[in-house]
């Protein structure tokens, strides 16, 4: 069955603004980190997720199709046209809360792509099934680096429960669902997100026990990045320094 | 170079006569091309020099990293942050590489890098120069790595087997590195009027800097007599500058941008280019820590080292508590 165009464009958006946000954020610690293998493994991280990127935002323009590219929409949308979930945008901090940010995102990411593989859209399917490996190798390493700095030394062990403190109010946003997500499972596009929490929860809760951290009570979720309604201040700064070159030097060729 | 002014850990070679048996042996595999490996007898100030050499070029590979890394966030396209993070992911791998052939010789990576950060080991000066715009980042691709590859590309016949078979497997991710900068700075320097200007300043600014990688002059290089009868040099600093510059500057004109110094020409007679000493009282500067970004580079590499500190120690505390457990379960 025709899917509303306007209605895929966003579901589209919100994927691949998660990828590029997080990406760019990832980006951030070339060459400030821990170890030396850490600054491959995250530039890595990075690379894939600005190729993810290069997809999603690159189908998305093609289904808007006003002859835009993936670039005019990573780096011409202001803030409220953006789509990703809060999570995303949150700044670095140490690199715990990096590491706890990736892995609470890549747990996501690895049960959605799985999902998405089946999508009745083939675009959808072929960029989720080539996404997937890469998830499957993020969440792995995401979920080996939170095990061994929560259940490293008291410091590490501190660090984390803070980062985690911090972060899980964040988590909620990913599992909302509305009439956009509601259009792509009828048409067998992607599933409610909803639909998607227990098995997360499941993922989550074992490496986090592993990781000998205690997950908030408080069920309170922060919302707004993937509707567009209100995003957190940071988005503001990150784009500000993201699209600057194109800003100031508008329809150039790079 | 990325490594340059290597003090060699002795004064003068020896003659054969003055050599004992063993020294002997040594230098007939060397002047035979025959590689030393780890295992061999070397002496003493082979190993010394190595490991300063080497050191000093890992070092340069993850110093290297952050005036890339200033332009990561800022990358134009989707595409140029996804060519410039793999860029800088190779040159960190290369770090790793180079740590990895010093410890063959018995120097620990982790020794080293303290070295670095209590100042006593040094990186190449070229990273001692900032990137202001974003065609310095093509600028770094093209001239950097392209002056790296000329020292390397000699490098890939160094005497320390370890160390020329690092060299071969570099030199060719930085050839990839050097055409895509090239190809980024073509952009730039076809593009619209302030982008070309942006191409310009790059390349003024950039191209001493450039082609004092290469070290000192000859004359004033005291220390390569015995580097080149080891041959752990195996070109001198002037040869190879005078290639970098012979190769580069039909680039430059390609670029229909101005050369960056008006002594350069072609001189038929010597079938090389001429070209303008670079200011040596500012690379010793630079040498000594007074260049432009010395302080912020290595600021930023310490913070990075002590910031870092909880995340290594958690992470081999939980090493320790596993190979425990797992002895305990046996
Ligand atoms: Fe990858
Ligand atoms: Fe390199
Ligand atoms: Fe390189």
């Amino acid at each position: 069955m025709a899917v509303d165009k306007d209605k895929l464009l966003q579901f589209l958006l919100r994927q691949g603004d998660n990828t590029l946000i997080l990406g760019h954020r990832v980006s951030e610690w070339c060459g400030h980190s821990p170890i030396l293998e850490e600054d491959i493994a995250l530039a890595n991280t990075a690379l894939d997720l600005i190729g993810q990127t290069q997809m999603w935002l690159g189908y998305a323009a093609e289904v808007q199709g006003e002859g835009k590219s993936a670039d005019d929409l990573a780096f011409l949308r202001d803030a409220w046209d953006f789509r990703n979930v809060l999570l995303t945008e949150l700044p670095n901090g140490d690199f715990g809360q990096t590491l706890l940010r990736q892995f609470l995102f890549d747990a996501f990411q690895s049960v959605l792509m799985g999902r998405l593989m089946k999508s009745s859209d083939e675009t959808v399917a072929a960029i989720a099934a080539k996404a997937s490996k890469e998830v499957a190798y993020h969440v792995e390493r995401s979920a080996d680096t939170v095990v061994g700095l929560g259940d490293g030394t008291e410091e590490s062990h501190n660090r984390m429960q803070a980062a985690l403190e911090y972060l899980w109010p964040y988590v909620g946003e990913m599992f909302e669902s509305d009439d956009i997500d509601a259009a792509m499972a009828e048409a067998g596009i992607a599933p409610d997100p909803a639909g998607l929490r227990e098995e997360y929860d499941a993922l989550v809760g074992k490496v986090l026990t592993e990781a000998t951290l205690d997950i908030p009570a408080a069920k309170y979720a922060h919302k707004g990045g993937r509707t567009g309604y209100m995003h957190t201040e940071h988005l503001g700064h990150l784009l500000a320094t993201m699209q600057w070159l194109q800003r100031a030097y508008p329809g150039c060729e790079w | 170079m990325y490594a340059q002014m290597i003090k060699t850990a002795r004064s003068g070679v020896k003659t054969r006569e003055e050599m004992n048996d063993q020294e002997r042996e040594f230098q007939d595999k060397i002047d035979n091309d025959i590689k030393i490996e780890p295992r061999d007898w070397m002496p003493d100030d082979y190993r010394r020099t190595l490991i300063r050499q080497i050191g000093q070029h890992a070092h340069s590979e993850v110093v290297g990293q952050l005036p890339e890394g200033n332009w990561i966030t800022r990358a134009p396209t989707l595409e140029r942050k996804a060519i410039l993070l793999a860029k800088v992911q190779d040159e960190a791998g290369h770090g790793l590489y180079l740590y990895s052939a010093a410890e063959t010789l018995g120097e620990s990576r982790d020794e080293l890098v303290r070295l670095l950060h209590e100042g006593r080991m040094k990186y190449s000066s070229i990273f001692n120069y900032p990137t202001l715009n974003w065609a310095d980042i093509g600028a770094v691709g093209w001239l950097v790595d392209g002056a790296a590859i000329v020292n390397q590309v000699a490098l890939q016949r160094t005497s320390y087997g370890p160390y020329s078979r690092a060299m071969i497997r570099i030199c060719k991710e930085e050839s990839f590195h050097a055409r895509q900068g090239y190809h980024a700075i073509m952009k730039m320097a076809f593009g619209t009027p302030e982008q070309k200007k942006q191409a310009q300043d790059a390349v003024n600014r950039l191209w001493f800097p450039a082609i004092m990688m290469f070290g000192p002059t000859d004359a004033d290089s005291t220390n390569s007599d015995q580097s080149m009868a080891w041959k752990i040099k195996v070109k001198s600093n002037d040869e190879l500058r005078q290639q970098f510059v012979d190769q580069t500057v039909p680039q430059i004109e390609y670029l229909g941008l101005d050369l960056p110094d008006p002594n350069i020409k072609w001189n038929e007679e010597r079938g090389h280019y001429d070209f303008s000493d670079p200011n040596w009282d500012e690379f010793f500067n630079v040498i000594k820590g007074n260049g432009p970004c010395n302080v912020d580079r290595m600021k930023d590499r310490v913070n990075a080292w002590e910031d870092g500190q909880w995340v290594r120690d958690g992470l081999l505390a939980h090493a320790r508590k596993k190979a425990a457990a797992k002895v305990a379960a046996e």
